[in-house]
């Protein structure tokens, strides 16, 4: 177990104002915001069953204060019940994350891709590659900041076993980190697959790096386009993705995978961590709900100069990042455009918005090339 | 929150079962003595061997010490402060070391560690320190810097002298273990004992988080201040965190006597100066020290400190004296010597870049210091360092003059 939430009843003997954390030091993140002396004094005689405590929440958001522009959580999971023992302070930190979603509010799960509507007809001039991805844990087993190492080497075992099952264009292949050959290991680098050990801060302050690289490991299939990584920043990392702009198609493949990986954990006897309010149980508190981020890679170099760029993201509840992913920049003018939200909305929906969104994006990037306005096709707020 | 709260007497078992039949697990309230039902049926689905760790790649001392059945008497203990193995092992797995440089490996949580996890330690001490073996050999304490021969060395070699050691205050954990109201105490003890510090030893604390920028800049120009922590060995270790949190230098008005708060260790104390009075640096050094303990156990505190370890520090490479006592040094013709290391090493010496460990040398100014720590007072080791260096010269003005140098014969190891 990692440090910052060990021997909890030593620390019961010093007073919970002396514990409280410094967050003064120009801290920026949802926890800062809402523990409170009195919050701290109140959760730090809590555990969960498998000893998780407050500490070992918010450590990483007190070592990391955050940037005065970007709003961090600041606050992880160690298992599903950190969710229920800690929630006086995760319930504020969830609804201030997730656009007021309340306690009482339901979350509604829908991998039924045949919902969608459209979205294999991104243009593939603009639309360059298309990817969804999502994240799922294994119930029964304390989250990467907090697992053993025989816990993580059990949610190895059990990935490797159900992807093995898998079959027709999903049949693939796990490539332990540890065991890898270096041709292998090129290979995935060349493929854009390969993750690597954590070095930011924000994760590693978690105690997510531990034993590094042990029971961490890629699987992905023969065609390369679907993936699962495992014991990375969450149990599961799942990913489905192709060039151009046929969004559809990723996201059949996404919910077909997913369906199937889930039924052959369930034949195992092991469920992925959901209930109705949260919907899938993730790492940290800004995934929960789908997990999910569908994002294409397109060409705006137009619409990236323009005033409104931003306005039209808002209101399409998009967020642009840079093509290496969350914290780059985007390069040639080619933005990674995807969802903002995660919780309270069904996958289906969020899909539906980005296919939806990313048009509309396209067809203003096209007014602009021809020295056109885009005033009068400006969305509503979604 | 969810619909169904259900009172769960035991976690992880339960809710396997659950999760086979689709029922959430959600559970409520748990307050700290739930959990210790839940730890015993975990150490039940998780024996040792589900969790001795992958150490095939390593090459650090732990690595090499650590057998699946020490690792499955002492998985399950715990120190009174409830610090485990694992969390004193966590920095050697995910540090695999070098194949050159062999590091430790592991680190101590509490005073307790090196007792509860002596199975462990011992035999890492033991490899690290030259053979010395805690069960059976004493280490010997003297600050008698009176004791002391020629510490004046020749200053057209000598650039500066410098001793450092640390020390742990008794009762409180130490920084890969401490709480943050712990490391606050370890703050408040040790600053309030350096105030009571007079004449030449007087001067002033600054407290990291709260340093002005103007001290800050001045910190760094006089190569005092110390910053957080990037090698992940510290980082793996928990050394880090909640920084800058209880962290801070004190230093005397003349800046040849200072003090670093929580960052490796609790106390780093430190005493320098420009040129070659090694002795003076060294009676500083050791006045300094008996004043702040003697300030220390006015107020009830002690420094950790046992006749097998010495005193007690969070890494095992630093138990004993935990002193380096060192100089920097110019000696352009006898560092290029290809007999230069093998002098090095028969005098207990070391060098290192003039940036500290794992830094490179500047020029033909090399850093020189004592490699032992354990097993041999402070005296022992300081002239040790002043016999060495006094040699070192000695061989460069030969080499100067076209004169040959001899390899000197190796020290011996321990007092018999």
């Amino acid at each position: 177990m990692p440090f910052g939430d060990a021997h909890n009843q030593v620390k019961m003997k010093f007073s919970s104002e002396e514990e409280y954390p410094d967050l003064s030091n120009q801290h920026n993140n949802h926890m800062a915001k809402y523990l409170t002396p009195a919050m701290y004094r109140q959760l730090r005689e809590r555990a969960t069953p498998n000893g998780f405590t407050v500490d070992g929440v918010i450590q990483t958001g007190v070592d990391n204060p955050g940037h005065p522009f970007i709003m961090t959580v600041g606050c992880v999971a160690g298992d599903e019940e950190t969710y229920e023992v800690f929630k006086e302070l995760l319930d504020p930190v969830i609804e201030d994350r997730h656009g007021g979603y309340k306690p009482s509010d339901k979350h509604k799960t829908d991998l039924t891709s045949s919902n969608l509507k459209g979205g294999d007809d991104l243009d593939p001039d603009y639309v360059l590659s298309s990817r969804v991805r999502t994240g799922r844990s294994v119930r029964g087993f304390c989250l990467p900041p907090h697992c053993s190492r025989g816990e993580r080497r059990a949610v190895e075992k059990l990935s490797i076993e159900a992807l093995a099952s898998l079959s027709g264009d999903l049949n693939g292949k796990y490539y332990a980190l540890k065991n890898m050959t270096d041709a292998e290991q090129q290979q995935l680098i060349d493929d854009h697959f390969l993750f690597d050990k954590p070095v930011s801060p924000l994760l590693l302050s978690s105690g997510m790096g531990r034993d590094w690289p042990d029971a961490r490991g890629i699987w992905h299939n023969d065609n390369k386009t679907f993936l699962v990584w495992v014991n990375e920043e969450d149990h599961l990392r799942v990913i489905s993705m192709q060039k151009g702009g046929n969004m559809k198609e990723v996201f059949n493949r996404f919910c077909t995978g997913l369906t199937k990986i889930e039924t052959l954990f369930k034949e195992r006897n092991h469920a992925f961590m959901w209930n109705e309010h949260l919907g899938y149980v993730l790492t940290c508190p800004s995934n929960l709900g789908t997990g999910l981020r569908a994002g294409v890679h397109v060409k705006l170099p137009n619409m990236s100069k323009n005033a409104k760029f931003e306005e039209v993201l808002k209101k399409l509840r998009l967020q642009k990042r840079g093509t290496g992913g969350v914290d780059t920049a985007a390069v040639g003018g080619v933005f990674d455009i995807s969802n903002a939200d995660r919780l309270g909305f069904s996958e289906v929906e969020l899909v539906q918005m980005v296919v939806d969104g990313v048009k509309l994006l396209v067809e203003m990037e096209k007014k602009l090339e021809k020295g056109q306005s885009i005033d009068d096709i400006m969305p509503a707020q979604k | 929150m969810a619909n169904s709260f259900t009172r769960m007497m035991s976690g992880r078992h339960t809710a396997v079962i659950l999760a086979s039949i689709g029922a959430g697990t959600l559970a409520s309230g748990y307050l700290l003595s739930d959990h210790v039902v839940a730890a015993a049926e975990r150490t039940k689905l998780y024996p040792p061997s589900a969790d001795f760790p992958d150490l095939r790649k390593h090459n650090n001392c732990m690595a090499a010490a650590l057998t699946p059945t020490i690792y499955g008497h002492l998985r399950d203990k715990k120190t009174p402060n409830d610090w485990t193995l694992d969390q004193c092992i966590q920095t050697g797995v995910d540090n695999p070391g070098h194949p050159f440089i062999k590091t430790v490996g592991m680190v101590a949580g509490d005073e307790e560690s090196y007792e509860v996890f002596a199975e462990l330690f011992d035999p890492v001490i033991k490899d690290r320190h030259n053979g010395y073996d805690p069960r059976t050999m004493k280490h010997p304490t003297d600050l008698d810097a009176s004791k002391i021969t020629s510490g004046m060395f020749d200053e057209r070699y000598v650039l500066s002298s410098r001793v450092r050691t640390g020390r742990s205050i008794r009762g409180l954990s130490l920084p890969p273990a401490c709480s943050r109201s712990e490391r606050r105490e370890v703050e408040r003890v040790a600053v309030t004992a350096l105030s009571g510090l007079k004449g030449d030893l007087s001067g002033r604390y600054y407290s990291l988080g709260e340093m002005s920028d103007r001290e800050q800049q001045q910190l760094i120009d006089d190569h005092l201040l110390f910053d957080k922590p990037v090698s992940p060995l510290l980082m793996a270790a928990g050394m880090a965190r909640d920084w800058p949190d209880a962290r801070g230098i004190w230093h005397n008005n003349e800046k040849n006597f200072l003090i670093w708060i929580n960052e490796e260790d609790h106390t780093r104390i430190i005493s320098m100066e420009k040129g070659g009075n090694m002795k003076k640096v060294f009676e500083r050094f050791c006045r300094g020290l008996k004043q702040v303990e003697h300030l220390i156990q006015e107020r009830g505190w002690e420094f950790m400190w046992n006749d097998r370890l010495g005193y007690v520090l969070t890494c095992p490479s630093n138990l004993g004296t935990g002193l380096r006592a060192g100089v920097h040094i110019r000696l352009p013709i006898l560092s290029r010597d290809p007999r230069f290391k093998r002098i090095l090493d028969n005098l207990r010496l070391q060098k290192r870049g003039t940036g500290g460990v794992d830094t490179a040398s500047t020029g033909d100014t090399v850093d020189v210091s004592n490699l032992d720590r354990l097993g041999k007072s402070e005296v022992e080791l300081v002239q040790l360092v002043i016999d060495g260096v006094n040699y070192l010269i000695e061989c460069e003005k030969r080499l100067e003059r076209g004169q040959d140098i001899k390899i000197p014969s190796p020290i011996l190891q321990f007092r018999k």
